[in-house]
């Protein structure tokens, strides 16, 4: 496909998707209180949208991941958050 | 177009799935052993459940004219208690002959931690010393990319098993580089939130090639599709790929992995299964 096929038929698809992001944000700022490592680590992968940069999808994965190499001493629980918590090194 | 779901836990899933799947195409799935949602109590509710997968499951999917192979393993959510793990390891040797059993599977890391190491590298041993297959399973979310290189880690230091007969399954666009560039072959998860879409599984296909690729419900207990995997056919044929683009991805591919172990389907789909 190119470039305006990729466009028409994806557009509305990626504004949706970028609507819930941002209603999100506000549905959290609404709340109060301070944010989590959670959302702290989305919003600063939301910069990452518009830097210029292409690969987009696999920096912010990048991003959210356990940046640190070796395996921990035990596991702590069986789930996952879906960003890294820095204070659980 | 038939297609084959070579990662998903029918065990969790209803006879109306079979159905379902049956009729967008399916002709063979393969299911690994994995974690039930809870932890079992003791081996035996191990033995209990690998029999399901090698005699309950394979009758069930005939039912509806798919083929039913399955992995055996102690999955790595229940490895934390290396005693337990190797009790459970140690039921599967004699299993490994059943008809429809076609390796090491679903192995890996959850956590990343040092107990689930060990049974890690404990089960590609196994896998070495029966030469078996291996399917590996990548941690989630924030715990994968880490984890997916510890595991190719643990399968290098193994040094027994040759990349092309293990396949690293769940990559994403942050793995899928790391793992194809070092000879293993790589499976796309198809969930509605915490893997690839359809659509993501197609720009990585887009991306890097279609060589050593498949793609996968991992249809479960959790969230998921068991008929993702004809919807990613329909995405594929949306952007324009031809049928034997959607045919290698969704059939050739995994067959061609799979049928590494002769007990798996030949090149028409169609062979019995006892």
């Amino acid at each position: 496909m190119d470039r305006a096929a990729v466009t028409n038929r994806d557009f509305l698809d990626a504004r949706a998707a970028l609507l819930d992001v941002a209603a999100f944000l506000d549905r959290v700022d609404r709340a109060g209180g301070e944010d989590d490592f959670r959302v702290t680590a989305l919003r600063a992968a939301t910069t990452l949208l518009n830097d210029g940069d292409t690969e987009r999808a696999r920096r912010i994965l990048e991003h959210l991941s356990d940046p640190t190499a070796g395996p921990i001493e035990r596991a702590p629980s069986k789930g996952a958050a879906g960003a890294y918590d820095p204070e659980s090194a | 177009m038939s297609y084959i779901d070579p990662h998903i836990h029918m065990v969790s899933r209803t006879t109306d799935d079979y159905a379902a799947m049956a009729q967008a195409g399916c002709i063979a799935v393969t299911e690994p052993a994995f974690w039930a949602g809870f932890d079992r109590s003791s081996a035996q509710g191990f033995a209990d459940y690998f029999d399901q997968l090698t005699r309950v499951e394979p009758k069930r999917a005939a039912g509806f004219g798919i083929q039913h192979f399955s992995w055996l393993c102690i999955n790595p959510k229940e490895a934390e208690d290396p005693g337990f793990a190797r009790e459970v390891i140690d039921l599967i040797p004699p299993l490994l002959d059943r008809p429809n059993v076609l390796g090491i599977g679903e192995i890996g890391l959850n956590k990343n931690s040092k107990n689930e190491l060990l049974i890690l590298e404990q089960q590609l041993a196994l896998a070495a010393d029966h030469d078996q297959l291996v399917l590996v399973h990548t941690p989630h979310l924030e715990d994968k990319l880490k984890g997916t290189r510890l595991i190719m880690d643990a399968i290098k230091r193994n040094g027994r098993l040759s990349p092309d007969r293990v396949l690293i399954d769940h990559v994403e666009e942050h793995t899928v580089g790391e793992v194809l560039s070092q000879g293993f072959w790589a499976g796309m998860t198809l969930y509605p939130q915490t893997k690839c879409t359809p659509a993501r599984a197609a720009d990585i296909v887009e991306c890097y090639g279609q060589e050593r690729l498949w793609v996968n419900s991992a249809g479960d207990w959790s969230r998921s599709d068991p008929l993702a995997v004809p919807k990613f056919q329909l995405e594929l044929r949306r952007r324009g790929h031809g049928e034997s683009v959607v045919q290698r991805l969704t059939f050739g591919n995994p067959q061609a992995f799979l049928s590494q172990n002769p007990k798996f389907l030949s090149t028409d789909g169609r062979d019995s299964q006892d």
